[in-house]
């Protein structure tokens, strides 16, 4: 059971000494992270919420990449994936994000056809 | 792990089975397996709640204006905090696990217990919050109308803009309703409980207080981008909402009707009373938003839930000498990736239903 731990985060900017501050230093890092989610969330910056990309708030891009950022440091540091071999982490990760992506965007472009048909419908929904 | 392999003949051919590419043991790749695939379960149910979320942009609950309880603090309105408390102590769980694992590998008895025992207690304290969380929602705090449309019709103070409990409202009418119970049915069945007022007493309640007013569900839209379209529908739609709401530039607000409106909003549509949530009814607005908190956080609860039951498990073979006797802990490699990869999901439910 010989195992190799790759210590260092950010590409190499930051390297840790043991497995052990690595872990604390990783928590460091998702605290933070969590820390400004929650504040922006209550802040709510209107320069964040009043302007779009992609028909997206701002405020909502930076949390969805906040939390793949999030995500990428559990599984990579969390659940030891950096000292995996490449074909096990490919093998998970590209799955995943391939089959939600592709799940996430008919989904979202239905659920936005069917508000649309709410919306300008002769029907009335709201009575 | 090698008792499974056999190695006298296949070693080193490519297709003999001796091969190892991912280089990891038999019950890791399982558990990775078992990862990829609950992972797409949670992420259906999360693109779920995108596709109603989507269909319902305009009207769908602001999640800061539900969750606004913390314990212990009654009547603050805390958005957030206690749920950034509750990820908090997950991803400390998250972190005394992983300090676990790294014990084992260093065949630290002692400290795999010790880690172990926080690991299941940061979880226990996360399935105790998420049931107090469960346990606030479906109580509710102010109390509501729902509409023959099924829309919830909920009530402000003019003045100060803040919400209105139904008990602040309604008048006392001696009721003519009583609880069907299961003995006056033919079919012995009973309803469920009565809301604390009718519909009556909140009406006489409300045409008795001028200073009350209705706010529904519908998000303010740019009323001036709506006026400046040539679109006559778009135009006929900006001329009535100007004319119905108070807070008519208050982009992305929920909308609020004027006296007049909410007179006539509540006299011709309001056809019950709504206390709390279940999955039928919910206060806070459409039900499909209760539905979908309770699957999915209910989903994640349950897999946290089991997730202590195994670190129990797995705990008392640690302090018992299991491992020890085995030489490796990769048993407490393996609870670990589930232990994390439950984080990992709450992350995601972190942020889609409360932050987005």
């Amino acid at each position: 059971m010989a195992h190799e731990h790759k210590l260092e985060i950010f590409r190499g900017l930051l390297k840790f000494k043991s497995n052990v501050t690595k872990i604390w230093g990783v928590l460091i890092v998702l605290s933070i992270v969590t820390a400004i989610e929650v504040w922006l969330g209550i802040v709510k910056p209107e320069s964040l919420t009043e302007n779009t990309f992609i028909r997206m708030k701002l405020l909502n891009w930076i949390f969805i990449i906040l939390t793949i950022f999030k995500a990428y440091y559990i599984t990579w540091d969390f659940m030891h994936m950096r000292d995996e071999v490449k074909g096990l982490r490919r093998a998970v990760v590209w799955t995943g994000v391939f089959l939600i992506l592709y799940l996430v965007f008919i989904l979202l472009t239905e659920g936005d056809y069917i508000f649309n048909v709410y919306d300008t419908g002769f029907q009335s929904w709201d009575f | 792990m090698d008792a499974t392999v056999t190695n006298t003949t296949s070693e080193g051919k490519t297709w003999g089975g001796g091969n190892k590419p991912l280089k990891a043991s038999y019950g890791k790749l399982m558990m990775w397996f078992f990862i990829v695939s609950d992972g797409l379960s949670f992420s259906g149910f999360l693109a779920a709640y995108g596709f109603s979320r989507f269909k319902f942009i305009d009207s769908w609950p602001i999640a800061d204006e539900v969750f606004t309880h913390f314990p212990f603090l009654h009547g603050v309105p805390a958005p957030m905090y206690y749920v950034a408390f509750m990820t908090f102590v997950l991803i400390m769980s998250s972190v005394t696990m992983v300090l676990a694992v790294d014990a084992g590998h260093h065949m630290k008895k002692n400290k795999v217990i010790i880690y172990m025992f926080l690991t299941i207690i940061g979880g226990a304290v996360f399935v105790g919050s998420q049931a107090w969380e469960w346990a606030t929602f479906i109580k509710g705090d102010y109390g509501a109308v729902e509409t023959k449309g099924g829309k919830i019709l909920q009530f402000l103070d003019a003045e100060t803009g803040k919400r209105v409990a139904l008990a602040d409202i309604a008048t006392t009418i001696p009721s003519v309703r009583e609880q069907h119970e299961r003995k006056n049915g033919i079919w012995y069945d009973s309803e469920g409980a009565l809301p604390t007022f009718s519909v009556e007493e909140i009406k006489a309640g409300f045409a008795a207080n001028p200073n009350l007013l209705i706010r529904v569900q519908d998000l303010v839209p740019d009323i001036e981008a709506l006026k400046a379209s040539e679109d006559p529908t778009k135009l006929a739609k900006a001329a009535s909402l100007e004319k119905t709401l108070v807070n008519v530039d208050g982009i992305g607000e929920k909308s609020i009707l004027n006296r007049e409106q909410s007179l006539l909003r509540l006299n011709r549509d309001a056809v019950g009373v709504v206390e709390g949530a279940n999955l039928k009814h919910n206060e806070y607005g459409t039900p499909l938003f209760a539905d979908f908190f309770f699957f999915i956080t209910g989903f994640h609860g349950f897999h946290v839930f089991s997730g202590v039951l195994i670190n129990i498990i797995i705990f008392f073979n640690v302090v018992l000498g299991t491992y020890e006797r085995r030489g490796h802990y990769e048993m407490v490699e393996k609870v670990g990736l589930y232990w994390h990869f439950v984080d990992l999901v709450w992350v995601f439910v972190f942020t889609f239903f409360y932050l987005v």
